[in-house]
């Protein structure tokens, strides 16, 4: 598996309020994520989670260490473009992103600017919105649309510029649990159907169980890296860095106290009602 | 407890005598007791935002009344203002309404409205910050260089500082980091416990609500369809899943558990309610 998104030494600090000294927001990053893969970003506000997200397409860019995207260096200006082709990004608030007056627009907006021909432009903009689940909404006006709409709208947009990579940062933050439902939905299916990567940037600590590694930083370090078995059922840890593990995990640690002879990771509601049936009837 | 508010009736139809007419609540009956902390779950659309609009009177229902203590709210529209002072009201995302130039001003502008002196609106602003959890080293800064979840708390202050008889929430830790969120409700039942006032919160996060209120007011499809304590509703956990609501994590575990043949009361929303049923039934049953 080839890497889609590879950094080293990756360091980066904000221009420090006056007076002040400049703090790493990203300290040493060494990360590496393979082409096709489902990754869950997790970290508490101001962990470097969102800093590290807007290096993946050059938002912004290293101030020590280098990020290549498929290969290419973010520093190397004339790259750009070919960059954000291949990593799409879609952001936390659902209507910051809407730029156009109908949910066709909106869609072929950047495939428009890459200067795609139009009866391409037209297939990919179908294609997008089927691929999201809003095919019907075509001719819709944004915002009218639920907030878990208007993310997949803003995800088919990204899809329309038929990227490798799509990250998403926080976007789930601001949906009621129906809508985050619908996003996650859409976003495990294209990495599944059509192998795109995903870089789910989340503090949702259920929303880290789909993915197939979590990587998890605190103070702009990468402080934990493995599979979600390995890592969500770190509850002590978590909870150190201000996150928390999922309930469910948290009621098998409880059990275990208790003198249950259960998992820690038994993840999903249906493994962990069944481990603990395991533990009774044994 | 007797109800400090009452909603009679109420229908709120958007849009009337157009094709995009809906009633967006309706016919609504329902009670906020003096000092509880209520919480009101729906999902989007359910009409919980329309709702609360209406019980400090920022909507004017077009079917119904609202009663604040024994008066009809738009009995007379003139003192509607009075209304919205007795009933604090804190927007979804308020942290994109802050406006002066420190915190200290942005918190008092409420008080200050009320035509209350200086030294009352110190002690109120004053009182009102560190309610929010906020330091008072932050009064002279501009809430504009405060992070999201400060600038969300100077917000709150800012409605607190009123001290309104009954405050109401709209989804006060969404979008807020699991440590932001748990702060921030704890200081909002400490505001409850110290003050004794009512408070209403709007969630759609089931454990949050779980978790904390006495009280639950379930809305869905522009109507109440449930209210009692945090048990009775989770009981019915199989209609809250029906109407497009979750269930909390531990809940829906318990029915797994029970439909696996484990005799436990399904309706147990924490994690410590379950141990505590599983480690019961492990001794008493089979």
């Amino acid at each position: 598996m080839s890497d889609i998104i590879k950094t080293e030494n990756l360091s980066f600090s904000y221009p420090p309020d006056e007076g002040k000294e400049p703090v790493l927001a990203l300290n040493d990053i060494d990360l590496s994520i393979g082409q096709g893969s489902f990754i869950a970003v997790l970290g508490h506000n101001g962990s470097g989670k969102s800093t590290l997200a807007k290096h993946m397409n050059a938002v912004l860019l290293p101030g020590g260490g280098k990020v290549w995207v498929d290969g290419m260096d973010t520093l190397d200006e004339s790259l750009l473009l070919e960059i954000r082709r291949r990593v799409g990004m879609v952001f936390q608030n659902p209507d910051n992103q809407i730029v156009a007056n109908v949910v066709e627009e909106d869609v072929a907006f950047g495939p428009e600017n890459m200067g795609v021909p139009s009866e391409e432009i037209q297939r990919r903009v179908t294609a997008a919105l089927k691929a999201v689940g809003m095919e019907e909404f075509i001719l819709h006006a944004p915002h009218h649309l639920s907030g878990g709409q208007k993310q997949r709208v803003a995800i088919a947009g990204v899809i329309a510029m038929e990227p490798a990579c799509i990250v998403l940062d926080e976007s789930t933050a601001m949906l009621d649990p129906l809508g985050r439902r619908e996003v996650l939905d859409t976003v495990k299916q294209l990495n599944r159907e059509k192998g795109i990567t995903v870089v789910l940037i989340t503090h949702h600590i259920d929303e880290a169980i789909l993915a197939d590694r979590v990587v998890v930083m605190d103070s702009g370090m990468v402080v934990m890296d493995g599979a979600p078995g390995e890592i969500l059922v770190q509850v002590e840890e978590l909870r150190k860095i201000g996150l928390a593990a999922p309930h469910t995990v948290e009621l098998l640690y409880g059990l275990r106290q208790d003198g249950f002879d259960v998992p820690l990771d038994a993840l999903g509601i249906q493994e962990c009602a069944d481990a603990i049936v395991g533990s009774l009837k044994s | 407890m007797k109800p400090i508010i009452r909603v009679e009736n109420l229908t709120h139809t958007y849009g009337a005598n157009t094709p995009f007419c809906r009633n967006a609540v309706e016919n609504v009956n329902m009670e906020i007791l003096e000092g509880e902390f209520l919480g009101i779950i729906g999902h989007t659309g359910s009409g919980k935002s329309t709702l609360i609009q209406h019980l400090n009177g920022l909507l004017k229902p077009t079917g119904g009344r609202i009663l604040l203590g024994e008066r009809d709210i738009w009995a007379d529209p003139k003192k509607i203002r009075d209304v919205r002072f007795r009933v604090g009201l804190v927007f979804q995302y308020p942290e994109y309404q802050l406006f002066e130039e420190t915190v200290y001003k942005d918190v008092a502008f409420g008080p200050r409205n009320m035509g209350l002196d200086e030294t009352e609106i110190d002690r109120r602003v004053r009182s009102a910050v560190t309610f929010a959890g906020l330091g008072e080293d932050l009064l002279d800064k501009s809430p504009f260089d405060l992070s999201g979840g400060q600038k969300r708390r100077v917000a709150i202050a800012g409605v607190i500082a009123m001290e309104p008889e009954v405050l109401i929430l709209d989804e006060p830790s969404a979008g807020l980091d699991p440590a932001g969120r748990r702060s921030m409700l704890e200081n909002i039942r400490n505001y409850h416990r110290q003050k004794g006032t009512t408070v209403v919160m709007v969630s759609h996060s089931m454990d949050e609500v779980a978790e904390n209120v006495d009280r639950i007011v379930v809305l869905a499809n522009a109507g109440v369809v449930m209210s009692g304590t945090p048990h009775e509703v989770f009981s019915r956990a199989q209609e809250l899943l029906s109407v497009g609501l979750n269930v909390p994590q531990v809940t829906q575990v318990a029915m797994e558990l029970v439909k696996r043949g484990i005799e436990i009361d399904p309706a147990v929303y924490t994690v410590a309610d379950l141990r505590a049923a599983l480690s019961a039934w492990k001794g008493g049953g089979k």
